[in-house]
């Protein structure tokens, strides 16, 4: 099924982006891993609010924009999935 | 007293610490993140040092920086607000470590608090009530059965590995609990890998209400009336009054004398609160002592003339307490409304950004805790308690008047706010009657499930 069609996964609002559950737990995911939708791809922390960032296709992770725990603006570029 | 306190904290609470400080001519210290160079408090203390990133466990939850900062600026006392290092006993001891004093519970009492098993074992053998439960796990039904005769039906049956209210189930009768128990059982086996089950009754629609407690060093206890903190969402309270529609007097003097009880039972030092569930039947059960200034304190501060934060220092400071409740010029009904920068229409999401518009409100009977002003932009890291609301007159229906027209005057835009939800409660016959429990706030709005895409 793969068509090499690109899809960008944006932040929702502004907040700290957080690639692992807890600091001691491993990252939800890793470039080249194989996602499925509705597969949580990473944390976004807004005032204290932790919302779980959705993968919005099946896919493979192709790039991982923010480092972990830094702080993002709305619509700040996150994920690239290629669709499959 | 002291001659300069260093506030450990930021946002309306740091405000609060800093006017007492300066009514009392002592001079403050202001603590801030990167990300609070713009924040009120800094420009109302008479000293500001930078205690790191903006991320709060780099600045806020930063205890030696903070302990660094009071030595370089020769504070002798540091006051924690509530949150963040307030109730963390590592704090309280770095700061004795340290010889500043921590305006707060000795370290012990936090250490306690934090304890929430030997918490409730010490209040039982103090005569404070607890809620009935299981001594421990319990294992085999016919266990179960002849527990829940003792404790009284209903009864809460949940894994003893569990968290987070998941595996809790309610069962209203034997016939229910011999259906459930095998299947929780079960459940606590495959969600937790143990298939112990502890058993609590139930209480059935309850109320939270809590009492302020203020104690020195010498031993003695005061109770300073209830709080009324039923109508919550997910366990955050929203709107706070004192005194409490429910509370008869003779409730009253049995919960305050049940809390000064609690406070003597763990040798409490300064200012605490001790938080209990009422049922329909005036039965309370102790549930925690929270031991730091409370964000809805206010409401206790109109209704008793007593400035807390003020008793604090004082008491700190090795002040001696010399009333108690009766003693207190008691008067009047407070109300406040905690606003949120949340969106209620969207599941409380956060609201974030620069108040381009603010206009609050003002006039008899409002006092207004805020760090807010026009042209602030409100940091990403925090939390989103952006103002507290409180409404005082002699009598509830007064404060409710007062409250409700307030509300009208206040503007924050674009930010989304808990405004307009406080303002449909304020018209709402049965908050207006005093009749709620914990779980009031659904019929505004749903209990949604943010897993539910």
């Amino acid at each position: 099924m793969a068509n090499g069609k690109k899809v960008e996964v944006r932040a929702p609002m502004s907040g700290v982006f957080y690639r692992r559950p807890a600091p001691d737990q491993p990252p939800y995911v890793e470039v080249g891993d194989t996602v499925n939708k509705k597969q949580v791809l990473a944390l976004l922390e807004t005032m204290k609010v932790f919302q779980k960032v959705k993968c919005p296709v099946n896919g493979k992770i192709l790039e991982i924009v923010p480092q972990s725990e830094t702080p993002l603006k709305d619509d700040d570029l996150m994920f690239i999935i290629e669709v499959g | 007293m002291f001659n300069k306190i260093l506030v450990a904290n930021r946002g309306e609470i740091a405000l609060r610490v800093i006017r007492a400080c300066r009514e009392s001519g002592i001079k403050c210290v202001a603590v801030y993140s990167e990300a609070d160079e713009a924040s009120l408090h800094l420009k109302l203390a008479d000293e500001q040092i930078c205690i790191g990133p903006a991320i709060s466990s780099k600045s806020y939850l930063n205890i030696e920086s903070i302990i660094n900062a009071a030595g370089q600026t020769g504070a002798e006392a540091i006051h924690p607000g509530y949150g963040y290092l307030a109730e963390k006993e590592e704090f309280a001891q770095a700061c004795a470590d340290n010889n500043i004093v921590f305006i707060g519970p000795t370290p012990e009492n936090l250490k306690l608090a934090g304890d929430k098993i030997t918490a409730k074992k010490i209040m039982e053998e103090a005569g404070v009530p607890v809620i009935p439960s299981s001594p421990g796990g319990v294992i085999s039904l016919d266990e179960a059965v002849g527990l829940c005769a003792e404790v009284g039906y209903p009864v809460m049956v949940k894994a003893s590995g569990g968290g987070g209210g998941r595996g809790i189930r309610i069962c209203k009768d034997e016939n229910v609990l011999r259906e459930d128990f095998p299947i929780a059982k079960a459940e606590a086996a495959a969600a937790f890998g143990n298939d112990e089950l502890y058993i609590e009754k139930f209480v059935q629609e309850p109320r939270h209400i809590e009492f302020q407690i203020l104690a020195d060093r010498f031993g003695n206890v005061a109770h300073l009336g209830e709080r009324e903190c039923t109508i919550q969402r997910r366990y955050q309270k929203l709107i706070e009054e004192s005194p409490s529609p429910r509370l008869t007097p003779e409730l009253r003097t049995a919960m305050g004398d049940a809390a000064i009880r609690a406070g003597n039972a763990v040798n409490y030092f300064n200012a605490g609160t001790v938080e209990f569930l009422l049922d329909k039947n005036d039965n309370f059960y102790f549930m925690e002592v929270n031991a730091r200034i409370q964000v809805e304190h206010p409401i206790t501060e109109l209704t008793t003339g007593v400035d807390l934060v003020k008793e604090q220092i004082r008491l700190a400071a090795d002040g001696k307490l010399d009333f108690s409740f009766e003693d207190l010029p008691k008067r009047g009904w407070a109300i406040e409304c905690r606003i949120n920068a949340e969106d209620p229409d969207r599941n409380f999401l956060p609201s974030p950004g620069v108040v381009e518009k603010y206009q609050p409100p003002g006039g008899y009977g409002v006092r207004l805790d805020t760090h807010l002003y026009q042209g602030y932009e409100l940091p990403i890291f925090y939390d989103s308690l952006i103002a507290k609301l409180v409404s005082f007159d002699l009598t509830r229906d007064g404060a409710i008047s007062i409250m409700r027209r307030a509300l009208d005057e206040f503007i924050i835009s674009p930010l989304k706010t808990t405004i307009p939800l406080y303002r449909k409660i304020m018209d709402d016959s049965s908050f207006q009657k005093g009749d709620f429990h914990t779980g009031y706030i659904n019929k505004f709005v749903p209990d949604e499930d943010e897993d539910e895409d």
